[in-house]
Protein backbone atom coordinates (compact mmCIF):
# COMPACT_ATOMS: atom_id res chain seq x y z
CA UNK A 1 0.00 0.00 0.00
CA UNK A 2 2.43 2.41 -1.05
CA UNK A 3 -0.09 4.92 -2.02
CA UNK A 4 -1.54 5.45 1.21
CA UNK A 5 -0.22 8.51 2.47
CA UNK A 6 0.93 8.44 5.66
CA UNK A 7 0.38 11.65 8.30
CA UNK A 8 4.25 12.10 8.66
CA UNK A 9 4.47 12.17 4.89
CA UNK A 10 2.02 14.72 4.69
CA UNK A 11 3.73 17.32 7.07
CA UNK A 12 6.15 17.73 3.51
CA UNK A 13 3.65 18.91 1.02
CA UNK A 14 3.31 22.52 2.53
CA UNK A 15 0.98 24.26 -0.18
CA UNK A 16 1.85 27.87 -0.75
CA UNK A 17 -1.42 30.25 0.45
CA UNK A 18 0.88 33.50 -0.30
CA UNK A 19 0.65 34.10 3.23
CA UNK A 20 3.76 34.46 4.82
CA UNK A 21 2.77 34.15 8.27
CA UNK A 22 0.97 30.61 8.08
CA UNK A 23 4.37 29.54 6.27
CA UNK A 24 6.45 31.15 9.42
CA UNK A 25 3.69 29.21 11.75
CA UNK A 26 4.10 25.81 10.35
CA UNK A 27 8.20 25.94 10.08
CA UNK A 28 8.05 26.82 13.72
CA UNK A 29 5.90 23.72 14.74
CA UNK A 30 8.02 21.87 12.75
CA UNK A 31 11.52 23.14 14.40
CA UNK A 32 9.30 22.93 18.01
CA UNK A 33 8.98 19.32 17.25
CA UNK A 34 5.45 18.64 18.58
CA UNK A 35 5.05 15.14 19.91
CA UNK A 36 3.23 12.25 18.48
CA UNK A 37 0.28 11.75 20.59
CA UNK A 38 -1.87 9.66 18.32
CA UNK A 39 0.28 6.50 16.69
CA UNK A 40 -1.77 4.16 14.47
CA UNK A 41 0.00 1.44 13.03
CA UNK A 42 -1.35 -1.26 10.70
CA UNK A 43 -5.20 -0.96 12.76
CA UNK A 44 -8.11 -3.18 10.96
CA UNK A 45 -10.98 -4.04 13.23
CA UNK A 46 -13.22 -7.24 11.91
CA UNK A 47 -16.47 -7.35 13.27
CA UNK A 48 -17.59 -11.14 13.33
CA UNK A 49 -20.51 -12.64 11.87
CA UNK A 50 -22.80 -10.07 10.00
CA UNK A 51 -26.50 -10.92 9.01
CA UNK A 52 -24.92 -13.85 6.82
CA UNK A 53 -22.47 -15.28 9.09
CA UNK A 54 -19.50 -13.73 7.71
CA UNK A 55 -17.42 -10.90 9.06
CA UNK A 56 -17.17 -7.66 7.95
CA UNK A 57 -13.89 -6.08 7.74
CA UNK A 58 -14.21 -2.52 9.05
CA UNK A 59 -11.11 -1.09 8.75
CA UNK A 60 -7.92 -2.23 7.55
CA UNK A 61 -4.36 -1.54 7.47
CA UNK A 62 -4.79 2.33 8.99
CA UNK A 63 -1.44 4.06 9.34
CA UNK A 64 -2.03 7.94 11.05
CA UNK A 65 0.07 9.77 13.64
CA UNK A 66 -1.62 12.85 14.83
CA UNK A 67 0.80 15.05 16.33
CA UNK A 68 -0.06 17.34 19.78
CA UNK A 69 -2.76 20.69 18.87
CA UNK A 70 -3.85 19.32 15.72
CA UNK A 71 -7.41 19.44 14.27
CA UNK A 72 -8.00 15.96 12.49
CA UNK A 73 -11.64 15.20 10.94
CA UNK A 74 -12.27 11.88 9.70
CA UNK A 75 -14.66 11.83 6.70
CA UNK A 76 -16.23 9.59 4.65
CA UNK A 77 -19.25 7.74 3.65
CA UNK A 78 -21.20 5.57 6.23
CA UNK A 79 -19.82 2.30 6.81
CA UNK A 80 -16.04 3.43 6.11
CA UNK A 81 -15.36 2.91 9.94
CA UNK A 82 -14.43 6.46 10.89
CA UNK A 83 -17.03 6.05 13.96
CA UNK A 84 -15.57 2.82 14.41
CA UNK A 85 -11.88 4.34 14.11
CA UNK A 86 -12.63 6.90 16.54
CA UNK A 87 -13.44 4.62 19.19
CA UNK A 88 -10.51 2.88 18.77
CA UNK A 89 -8.51 5.52 19.94
CA UNK A 90 -10.52 5.69 22.58
CA UNK A 91 -10.77 2.39 23.50
CA UNK A 92 -14.36 1.79 23.45
CA UNK A 93 -13.87 -0.87 21.01
CA UNK A 94 -10.48 -3.06 20.86
CA UNK A 95 -8.90 -3.25 17.72
CA UNK A 96 -8.51 -6.76 15.72
CA UNK A 97 -4.54 -5.90 14.29
CA UNK A 98 -1.93 -3.50 14.61
CA UNK A 99 -1.49 -1.02 17.68
CA UNK A 100 -2.83 2.04 18.36
CA UNK A 101 -0.59 3.82 20.61
CA UNK A 102 -1.92 7.01 22.63
CA UNK A 103 0.98 9.18 24.41
CA UNK A 104 3.17 6.36 24.09
CA UNK A 105 0.83 4.20 26.18
CA UNK A 106 -1.97 1.73 24.77
CA UNK A 107 -5.13 2.90 24.02
CA UNK A 108 -6.69 1.17 27.13
CA UNK A 109 -4.26 2.38 29.60
CA UNK A 110 -4.75 6.30 28.29
CA UNK A 111 -8.69 5.64 29.27
CA UNK A 112 -7.94 4.54 32.43
CA UNK A 113 -5.60 7.57 32.65
CA UNK A 114 -8.17 9.71 31.77
CA UNK A 115 -6.75 11.10 28.81
CA UNK A 116 -9.59 11.15 26.57
CA UNK A 117 -12.47 13.81 26.35
CA UNK A 118 -15.60 12.25 24.88
CA UNK A 119 -18.43 14.25 22.89
CA UNK A 120 -21.27 11.97 20.85
CA UNK A 121 -23.42 12.77 18.86
CA UNK A 122 -26.01 12.72 21.25
CA UNK A 123 -25.69 15.02 24.58
CA UNK A 124 -25.93 12.01 27.20
CA UNK A 125 -26.46 14.43 29.80
CA UNK A 126 -28.18 13.14 32.65
CA UNK A 127 -31.31 15.08 33.50
CA UNK A 128 -31.18 13.97 37.35
CA UNK A 129 -28.15 15.75 37.28
CA UNK A 130 -28.00 20.05 37.09
CA UNK A 131 -26.08 21.29 34.05
CA UNK A 132 -23.76 22.31 36.64
CA UNK A 133 -23.09 19.41 38.02
CA UNK A 134 -23.44 17.25 34.81
CA UNK A 135 -19.78 19.35 34.49
CA UNK A 136 -18.56 17.92 37.20
CA UNK A 137 -19.41 14.58 37.36
CA UNK A 138 -15.90 13.45 35.55
CA UNK A 139 -14.52 15.13 38.09
CA UNK A 140 -16.49 13.47 40.90
CA UNK A 141 -15.34 10.33 39.39
CA UNK A 142 -11.78 11.31 39.83
CA UNK A 143 -12.68 11.78 43.52
CA UNK A 144 -11.65 15.78 42.58
CA UNK A 145 -13.06 17.60 45.99
CA UNK A 146 -15.29 19.83 46.16
CA UNK A 147 -13.97 23.15 45.88
CA UNK A 148 -11.77 22.51 43.05
CA UNK A 149 -14.46 20.87 41.06
CA UNK A 150 -16.94 24.11 41.75
CA UNK A 151 -14.54 26.54 40.43
CA UNK A 152 -13.44 23.71 37.53
CA UNK A 153 -17.01 23.77 36.85
CA UNK A 154 -17.57 27.23 36.64
CA UNK A 155 -14.37 27.87 34.14
CA UNK A 156 -15.45 25.18 31.78
CA UNK A 157 -19.05 26.41 31.87
CA UNK A 158 -17.86 30.27 31.13
CA UNK A 159 -15.20 29.00 28.35
CA UNK A 160 -18.59 27.33 26.57
CA UNK A 161 -20.69 30.48 27.49
CA UNK A 162 -23.01 28.67 29.59
CA UNK A 163 -22.09 30.65 32.88
CA UNK A 164 -25.91 31.31 33.24
CA UNK A 165 -27.15 28.29 32.89
CA UNK A 166 -25.24 25.99 35.53
CA UNK A 167 -28.57 26.02 37.58
CA UNK A 168 -30.66 24.76 35.37
CA UNK A 169 -31.38 21.35 34.09
CA UNK A 170 -30.74 19.51 30.79
CA UNK A 171 -34.13 19.27 29.30
CA UNK A 172 -34.47 23.00 29.73
CA UNK A 173 -31.65 24.19 27.51
CA UNK A 174 -31.89 23.98 23.31
CA UNK A 175 -29.84 21.50 21.26
CA UNK A 176 -26.82 23.39 21.15
CA UNK A 177 -26.53 24.19 24.57
CA UNK A 178 -26.92 20.96 25.54
CA UNK A 179 -24.05 19.86 23.15
CA UNK A 180 -22.01 22.88 24.72
CA UNK A 181 -22.34 21.31 28.07
CA UNK A 182 -21.15 18.05 26.77
CA UNK A 183 -17.98 19.90 25.39
CA UNK A 184 -17.56 21.52 28.82
CA UNK A 185 -17.64 18.53 30.55
CA UNK A 186 -15.35 16.65 27.87
CA UNK A 187 -12.73 19.18 28.68
CA UNK A 188 -13.57 18.82 32.93
CA UNK A 189 -10.46 17.10 33.09
CA UNK A 190 -8.29 19.14 30.49
CA UNK A 191 -7.84 15.77 28.54
CA UNK A 192 -5.25 15.35 26.26
CA UNK A 193 -7.42 14.29 23.53
CA UNK A 194 -10.67 15.45 22.21
CA UNK A 195 -12.79 12.69 21.18
CA UNK A 196 -16.05 14.09 19.25
CA UNK A 197 -18.16 11.73 16.88
CA UNK A 198 -20.84 13.70 15.10
CA UNK A 199 -21.29 15.82 17.88
CA UNK A 200 -23.38 18.45 15.72
CA UNK A 201 -24.85 15.86 13.25
CA UNK A 202 -28.11 16.67 15.05
CA UNK A 203 -28.01 19.89 14.67
CA UNK A 204 -29.47 22.85 12.12
CA UNK A 205 -27.24 23.77 9.88
CA UNK A 206 -27.23 27.90 11.39
CA UNK A 207 -26.31 26.26 14.36
CA UNK A 208 -24.29 24.17 13.55
CA UNK A 209 -22.07 27.12 11.91
CA UNK A 210 -21.95 29.22 15.18
CA UNK A 211 -20.67 25.54 17.28
CA UNK A 212 -18.22 25.76 14.82
CA UNK A 213 -16.69 28.92 15.42
CA UNK A 214 -17.36 28.18 19.07
CA UNK A 215 -15.50 25.15 19.15
CA UNK A 216 -12.88 26.26 17.16
CA UNK A 217 -12.65 29.04 20.05
CA UNK A 218 -12.66 26.66 22.40
CA UNK A 219 -9.40 24.73 20.43
CA UNK A 220 -7.42 28.06 20.36
CA UNK A 221 -8.15 28.26 24.22
CA UNK A 222 -7.21 24.82 25.37
CA UNK A 223 -4.71 23.71 23.08
CA UNK A 224 -6.53 20.01 23.30
CA UNK A 225 -5.76 17.93 20.44
CA UNK A 226 -8.58 16.98 18.22
CA UNK A 227 -10.09 14.10 16.19
CA UNK A 228 -13.65 15.06 14.95
CA UNK A 229 -15.85 12.79 13.09
CA UNK A 230 -17.96 13.88 10.41
CA UNK A 231 -19.51 13.57 7.35
CA UNK A 232 -19.80 17.09 6.35
CA UNK A 233 -16.94 18.17 3.73
CA UNK A 234 -17.62 22.23 4.59
CA UNK A 235 -17.31 21.81 8.34
CA UNK A 236 -14.45 19.18 8.23
CA UNK A 237 -12.10 21.55 6.19
CA UNK A 238 -13.35 24.90 7.71
CA UNK A 239 -12.09 23.10 11.34
CA UNK A 240 -9.39 20.95 10.73
CA UNK A 241 -5.66 21.41 10.53
CA UNK A 242 -5.51 18.38 8.34
CA UNK A 243 -8.78 15.97 6.65
CA UNK A 244 -8.36 12.27 6.61
CA UNK A 245 -10.98 10.69 3.97
CA UNK A 246 -11.52 7.68 4.24
CA UNK A 247 -13.40 5.11 1.86
CA UNK A 248 -15.65 1.52 2.60
CA UNK A 249 -15.25 -1.53 2.38
CA UNK A 250 -13.31 -2.51 3.59
CA UNK A 251 -12.32 1.42 5.55
CA UNK A 252 -9.19 2.99 4.68
CA UNK A 253 -7.39 6.12 4.26
CA UNK A 254 -7.64 6.84 0.89
CA UNK A 255 -6.32 10.62 1.45
CA UNK A 256 -4.96 13.20 3.99
CA UNK A 257 -5.74 16.77 3.14
CA UNK A 258 -3.70 19.30 4.99
CA UNK A 259 -6.08 22.26 5.38
CA UNK A 260 -3.39 25.27 4.74
CA UNK A 261 -6.32 27.93 5.68
CA UNK A 262 -4.81 30.30 8.02
CA UNK A 263 -5.13 29.41 11.63
CA UNK A 264 -7.48 32.19 12.50
CA UNK A 265 -10.93 31.22 10.96
CA UNK A 266 -14.26 33.08 10.64
CA UNK A 267 -16.95 33.50 9.08
CA UNK A 268 -14.87 34.73 5.93
CA UNK A 269 -12.94 31.69 5.74
CA UNK A 270 -16.23 30.52 4.15
CA UNK A 271 -15.55 32.55 1.40
CA UNK A 272 -11.85 32.12 0.77
CA UNK A 273 -10.72 30.68 -2.76
CA UNK A 274 -8.81 28.46 -1.03
CA UNK A 275 -11.33 27.53 1.26
CA UNK A 276 -13.56 26.08 -1.75
CA UNK A 277 -10.40 24.59 -3.87
CA UNK A 278 -9.67 22.56 -0.41
CA UNK A 279 -13.65 21.66 -0.15
CA UNK A 280 -13.27 20.41 -4.09
CA UNK A 281 -10.29 18.51 -2.93
CA UNK A 282 -11.92 16.63 -0.07
CA UNK A 283 -14.91 15.87 -1.80
CA UNK A 284 -12.88 14.78 -4.98
CA UNK A 285 -10.84 12.30 -2.94
CA UNK A 286 -14.45 11.20 -1.38
CA UNK A 287 -16.20 10.71 -4.41
CA UNK A 288 -12.50 8.48 -5.67
CA UNK A 289 -13.70 6.15 -2.71
CA UNK A 290 -16.44 5.72 -3.85
CA UNK A 291 -16.38 4.85 -7.44
CA UNK A 292 -13.60 1.95 -6.22
CA UNK A 293 -16.12 0.82 -4.26
CA UNK A 294 -18.91 0.59 -6.08
CA UNK A 295 -18.45 -3.13 -7.31
CA UNK A 296 -18.61 -5.14 -3.96
CA UNK A 297 -22.72 -3.95 -3.56
CA UNK A 298 -23.37 -6.78 -1.13
CA UNK A 299 -20.82 -5.89 1.44
CA UNK A 300 -21.44 -2.48 1.41
CA UNK A 301 -24.74 -2.97 2.63
CA UNK A 302 -23.51 -5.14 5.14
CA UNK A 303 -21.01 -2.39 6.90
CA UNK A 304 -22.95 0.51 6.14
CA UNK A 305 -25.31 -1.30 8.98
CA UNK A 306 -22.36 -0.87 11.02
CA UNK A 307 -21.44 2.70 11.06
CA UNK A 308 -22.35 4.73 13.66
CA UNK B 1 -44.52 29.20 25.30
CA UNK B 2 -44.51 32.87 24.35
CA UNK B 3 -47.93 33.61 25.47
CA UNK B 4 -46.92 31.89 28.86
CA UNK B 5 -44.32 33.88 29.41
CA UNK B 6 -45.90 37.15 28.13
CA UNK B 7 -48.73 37.10 30.58
CA UNK B 8 -47.53 34.72 33.65
CA UNK B 9 -50.91 35.28 35.49
CA UNK B 10 -53.20 34.21 32.96
CA UNK B 11 -51.00 31.11 32.71
CA UNK B 12 -50.92 30.44 36.40
CA UNK B 13 -54.65 30.94 36.37
CA UNK B 14 -54.93 28.14 33.56
CA UNK B 15 -52.89 26.03 35.55
CA UNK B 16 -55.07 26.49 38.71
CA UNK B 17 -57.99 26.21 36.67
CA UNK B 18 -56.74 22.80 34.58
CA UNK B 19 -55.99 21.37 37.98
CA UNK B 20 -59.09 21.91 39.56
CA UNK B 21 -61.08 20.67 36.25
CA UNK B 22 -58.95 17.31 36.35
CA UNK B 23 -60.55 16.69 39.84
CA UNK B 24 -63.90 18.09 39.27
CA UNK B 25 -65.03 15.74 36.53
CA UNK B 26 -63.68 12.87 37.92
CA UNK B 27 -65.42 13.58 41.36
CA UNK B 28 -68.01 14.49 39.65
CA UNK B 29 -68.89 11.20 37.67
CA UNK B 30 -67.45 9.12 41.09
CA UNK B 31 -70.81 11.46 43.06
CA UNK B 32 -73.21 10.72 40.18
CA UNK B 33 -72.40 6.74 40.13
CA UNK B 34 -73.04 6.71 44.00
CA UNK B 35 -76.30 8.81 43.53
CA UNK B 36 -76.94 6.18 40.26
CA UNK B 37 -76.34 3.41 42.21
CA UNK B 38 -78.78 4.41 45.13
CA UNK B 39 -81.45 5.36 43.42
CA UNK B 40 -81.52 1.87 40.96
CA UNK B 41 -81.21 -0.01 44.33
CA UNK B 42 -84.42 2.04 45.14
CA UNK B 43 -86.59 1.55 42.63
CA UNK B 44 -85.48 -2.00 41.34
CA UNK B 45 -86.45 -2.96 45.34
CA UNK B 46 -83.28 -4.61 45.44
CA UNK B 47 -82.81 -6.84 48.67
CA UNK B 48 -80.05 -5.28 50.94
CA UNK B 49 -77.50 -8.77 51.01
CA UNK B 50 -77.54 -8.03 47.05
CA UNK B 51 -76.64 -4.75 46.77
CA UNK B 52 -77.26 -2.62 49.34
CA UNK B 53 -77.74 1.42 48.70
CA UNK B 54 -74.50 3.70 49.35
CA UNK B 55 -76.55 5.68 51.95
CA UNK B 56 -76.49 2.56 53.95
CA UNK B 57 -73.28 1.81 53.50
CA UNK B 58 -72.30 5.33 54.96
CA UNK B 59 -74.50 4.47 57.67
CA UNK B 60 -72.68 1.17 58.83
CA UNK B 61 -69.49 2.74 58.05
CA UNK B 62 -70.50 5.77 60.64
CA UNK B 63 -71.90 3.01 63.51
CA UNK B 64 -69.05 0.54 63.04
CA UNK B 65 -66.47 3.15 62.60
CA UNK B 66 -64.69 1.75 66.36
CA UNK B 67 -64.43 -1.72 65.22
CA UNK B 68 -64.42 -1.02 61.58
CA UNK B 69 -60.81 1.52 62.74
CA UNK B 70 -59.43 -1.13 64.79
CA UNK B 71 -59.82 -3.77 62.12
CA UNK B 72 -58.78 -1.48 59.01
CA UNK B 73 -55.09 -0.53 61.33
CA UNK B 74 -54.51 -4.17 62.09
CA UNK B 75 -54.40 -5.02 58.57
CA UNK B 76 -52.60 -2.18 57.88
CA UNK B 77 -49.77 -3.37 59.76
CA UNK B 78 -49.81 -6.24 57.61
CA UNK B 79 -49.88 -4.67 54.50
CA UNK B 80 -47.09 -2.41 54.91
CA UNK B 81 -44.80 -4.79 56.54
CA UNK B 82 -45.50 -7.13 53.51
CA UNK B 83 -44.95 -3.99 51.10
CA UNK B 84 -41.70 -3.48 53.01
CA UNK B 85 -40.05 -7.24 53.48
CA UNK B 86 -41.44 -7.59 49.64
CA UNK B 87 -39.87 -4.60 48.35
CA UNK B 88 -36.38 -4.75 49.94
CA UNK B 89 -36.40 -8.74 49.17
CA UNK B 90 -37.57 -7.91 46.00
CA UNK B 91 -35.01 -4.69 45.29
CA UNK B 92 -31.78 -6.90 46.73
CA UNK B 93 -32.65 -9.79 44.30
CA UNK B 94 -33.36 -7.17 41.55
CA UNK B 95 -30.20 -5.58 41.65
CA UNK B 96 -28.25 -9.61 42.32
CA UNK B 97 -29.89 -10.31 38.85
CA UNK B 98 -28.82 -7.61 37.18
CA UNK B 99 -25.25 -7.25 38.20
CA UNK B 100 -24.71 -10.79 37.26
CA UNK B 101 -25.61 -11.98 33.98
CA UNK B 102 -25.45 -15.78 34.84
CA UNK B 103 -28.18 -15.19 37.35
CA UNK B 104 -29.65 -13.23 35.43
CA UNK B 105 -30.57 -15.66 32.14
CA UNK B 106 -30.92 -18.74 35.00
CA UNK B 107 -32.73 -16.95 37.61
CA UNK B 108 -35.38 -14.56 35.77
CA UNK B 109 -36.90 -17.05 33.54
CA UNK B 110 -38.16 -19.03 36.87
CA UNK B 111 -39.23 -15.60 38.47
CA UNK B 112 -41.12 -15.01 35.57
CA UNK B 113 -42.64 -18.18 35.42
CA UNK B 114 -43.29 -18.30 39.25
CA UNK B 115 -44.88 -14.70 38.80
CA UNK B 116 -47.53 -15.92 36.65
CA UNK B 117 -48.60 -18.77 39.27
CA UNK B 118 -51.53 -17.24 41.58
CA UNK B 119 -49.43 -16.64 44.28
CA UNK B 120 -52.61 -15.94 45.97
CA UNK B 121 -53.59 -19.92 46.18
CA UNK B 122 -50.68 -20.25 48.71
CA UNK B 123 -52.14 -18.32 51.49
CA UNK B 124 -53.58 -20.70 53.34
CA UNK B 125 -50.21 -22.56 53.42
CA UNK B 126 -48.20 -19.35 54.15
CA UNK B 127 -51.11 -19.64 57.36
CA UNK B 128 -49.66 -22.97 58.05
CA UNK B 129 -46.11 -21.89 57.79
CA UNK B 130 -46.20 -18.41 59.97
CA UNK B 131 -49.21 -19.36 61.98
CA UNK B 132 -52.74 -18.66 61.69
CA UNK B 133 -53.47 -15.85 63.85
CA UNK B 134 -50.09 -14.05 63.17
CA UNK B 135 -49.77 -10.91 61.13
CA UNK B 136 -46.78 -12.26 59.56
CA UNK B 137 -48.34 -14.62 57.64
CA UNK B 138 -50.68 -12.36 55.96
CA UNK B 139 -47.54 -10.20 56.21
CA UNK B 140 -45.72 -12.63 54.04
CA UNK B 141 -48.69 -13.53 51.27
CA UNK B 142 -48.08 -9.27 50.69
CA UNK B 143 -44.73 -9.42 50.35
CA UNK B 144 -44.37 -12.83 48.35
CA UNK B 145 -47.61 -11.13 45.57
CA UNK B 146 -44.88 -7.32 46.22
CA UNK B 147 -41.80 -9.52 45.41
CA UNK B 148 -41.80 -10.43 41.90
CA UNK B 149 -43.26 -7.79 39.94
CA UNK B 150 -40.17 -5.42 42.45
CA UNK B 151 -37.48 -7.95 40.99
CA UNK B 152 -38.71 -8.09 37.61
CA UNK B 153 -38.86 -4.04 37.02
CA UNK B 154 -35.88 -3.24 39.21
CA UNK B 155 -33.73 -5.70 37.44
CA UNK B 156 -34.91 -4.42 34.05
CA UNK B 157 -34.34 -0.97 34.89
CA UNK B 158 -31.50 -1.33 36.16
CA UNK B 159 -30.46 -2.35 32.48
CA UNK B 160 -32.33 -0.21 31.01
CA UNK B 161 -29.65 2.44 30.19
CA UNK B 162 -28.76 4.29 27.34
CA UNK B 163 -25.52 2.62 25.70
CA UNK B 164 -24.22 5.77 25.21
CA UNK B 165 -24.53 6.78 28.98
CA UNK B 166 -22.31 3.52 29.26
CA UNK B 167 -19.85 4.71 26.73
CA UNK B 168 -19.43 8.03 28.79
CA UNK B 169 -18.82 6.44 31.94
CA UNK B 170 -16.34 4.16 30.12
CA UNK B 171 -14.58 6.62 28.59
CA UNK B 172 -14.08 8.34 31.91
CA UNK B 173 -12.39 4.99 33.32
CA UNK B 174 -15.27 4.70 36.13
CA UNK B 175 -15.69 2.27 38.31
CA UNK B 176 -18.62 -0.53 38.34
CA UNK B 177 -19.51 0.45 41.44
CA UNK B 178 -20.32 4.61 40.20
CA UNK B 179 -21.68 3.42 36.96
CA UNK B 180 -24.05 1.60 39.41
CA UNK B 181 -24.27 5.06 41.51
CA UNK B 182 -24.81 7.40 38.59
CA UNK B 183 -26.16 6.02 35.63
CA UNK B 184 -28.19 2.73 36.60
CA UNK B 185 -29.88 3.61 39.91
CA UNK B 186 -31.11 6.47 38.32
CA UNK B 187 -32.74 5.11 34.90
CA UNK B 188 -33.98 1.88 37.12
CA UNK B 189 -35.95 4.28 39.37
CA UNK B 190 -39.57 5.11 36.93
CA UNK B 191 -39.39 1.35 36.93
CA UNK B 192 -39.33 0.27 40.69
CA UNK B 193 -41.92 3.13 41.40
CA UNK B 194 -43.89 1.42 38.37
CA UNK B 195 -43.65 -1.57 40.56
CA UNK B 196 -44.24 -0.28 44.03
CA UNK B 197 -47.80 1.60 42.88
CA UNK B 198 -49.01 -2.14 41.56
CA UNK B 199 -47.21 -3.73 44.58
CA UNK B 200 -49.53 -0.97 46.63
CA UNK B 201 -52.49 -2.80 45.35
CA UNK B 202 -51.40 -6.48 45.12
CA UNK B 203 -50.44 -6.46 49.26
CA UNK B 204 -53.65 -5.00 50.28
CA UNK B 205 -55.58 -7.53 47.91
CA UNK B 206 -53.06 -10.41 49.61
CA UNK B 207 -53.26 -9.11 52.98
CA UNK B 208 -57.12 -9.29 53.10
CA UNK B 209 -57.72 -12.89 51.20
CA UNK B 210 -54.89 -14.42 53.98
CA UNK B 211 -57.23 -13.09 56.54
CA UNK B 212 -60.03 -14.93 54.71
CA UNK B 213 -58.30 -18.27 55.30
CA UNK B 214 -57.90 -17.11 59.37
CA UNK B 215 -57.06 -14.37 61.41
CA UNK B 216 -58.46 -12.70 64.31
CA UNK B 217 -61.88 -11.78 64.64
CA UNK B 218 -60.33 -7.64 64.51
CA UNK B 219 -59.19 -7.65 60.76
CA UNK B 220 -60.55 -6.54 57.64
CA UNK B 221 -61.22 -10.04 56.08
CA UNK B 222 -62.51 -11.41 58.63
CA UNK B 223 -64.76 -8.81 59.06
CA UNK B 224 -65.69 -9.13 55.35
CA UNK B 225 -66.16 -12.77 55.85
CA UNK B 226 -68.19 -12.55 58.83
CA UNK B 227 -70.94 -10.02 57.80
CA UNK B 228 -71.33 -11.15 54.97
CA UNK B 229 -72.16 -14.56 56.04
CA UNK B 230 -75.03 -12.91 58.39
CA UNK B 231 -76.27 -11.50 55.64
CA UNK B 232 -75.02 -7.83 57.03
CA UNK B 233 -73.70 -6.76 53.96
CA UNK B 234 -73.46 -3.34 54.65
CA UNK B 235 -71.36 -3.68 57.27
CA UNK B 236 -69.00 -5.69 54.64
CA UNK B 237 -69.36 -3.01 52.20
CA UNK B 238 -68.49 -0.42 54.67
CA UNK B 239 -65.13 -2.55 55.76
CA UNK B 240 -64.56 -3.17 51.55
CA UNK B 241 -64.77 0.67 51.72
CA UNK B 242 -61.90 0.86 54.44
CA UNK B 243 -59.61 -1.64 52.39
CA UNK B 244 -60.08 0.45 49.08
CA UNK B 245 -59.21 3.88 51.07
CA UNK B 246 -55.93 1.82 52.44
CA UNK B 247 -55.05 0.61 49.01
CA UNK B 248 -55.66 4.58 47.07
CA UNK B 249 -54.32 5.92 50.23
CA UNK B 250 -50.73 3.77 49.48
CA UNK B 251 -50.59 4.18 46.16
CA UNK B 252 -50.57 8.12 46.68
CA UNK B 253 -47.93 8.19 49.26
CA UNK B 254 -46.09 5.96 46.81
CA UNK B 255 -47.08 8.41 44.24
CA UNK B 256 -46.08 11.36 46.24
CA UNK B 257 -42.13 9.43 47.20
CA UNK B 258 -41.80 9.06 43.40
CA UNK B 259 -42.02 12.70 42.44
CA UNK B 260 -39.94 13.95 45.68
CA UNK B 261 -37.39 11.57 44.25
CA UNK B 262 -37.33 12.00 40.90
CA UNK B 263 -38.11 15.86 40.21
CA UNK B 264 -36.13 15.52 36.95
CA UNK B 265 -38.35 13.02 35.42
CA UNK B 266 -39.88 14.01 31.78
CA UNK B 267 -43.74 13.49 33.55
CA UNK B 268 -42.86 15.50 36.15
CA UNK B 269 -41.69 19.00 33.98
CA UNK B 270 -43.24 22.23 34.46
CA UNK B 271 -43.22 24.27 31.23
CA UNK B 272 -40.62 26.72 31.25
CA UNK B 273 -39.26 29.01 28.63
CA UNK B 274 -37.10 28.17 25.60
CA UNK B 275 -33.93 29.20 25.60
Amino acid sequence: MTDQPTGRRTSDTVVFTGNITDLLAEAEAAKAGREVVVELDGVSKVFAGGKDGTDVQALAQIDLSIRAGEFISLIGPSGCGKSTLLRLIGDLTAASGGTVAVNGKSARQARLDRDYGMVFQAPVLFDWRTVRRNVELPLEITGVDKATRAARATAMLELVELGDFGEHHPWQLSGGMQQRAAIARALALDPAILLMDEPFGALDEMTRERMNLELLRIWERTGTTVIFVTHSIAEAVFLSTRVVVMSPRPGRITKIVRIDLPRQRDVETREMERYFQLVTEVREALRGGEAEGETADARRVAAEGLSG
Amino acid sequence: MTLASASADASTASVVGRTVRSWLLPLGIFVGALIAWDLLTRVLGLPQFILPAPSKIAEAWVTYLPELWASATYTLVEIVLGMILGAGAGLAAGIVVARWAGLRESLLPVAIGVSAIPIIAFAPLLNNWFGLDTQLSKAMVAAVLVFFPVLINTSRGLLHVEPAALELMRSMAASDAQVFREVRSHSAMPFIFTALKVGTTLATIGAIIGEYFGAPSISLGQYIVRYAAFLNLERSWAAIVFASAIGIGLYVLVAVAERLMMPWHASYRTVTEEH
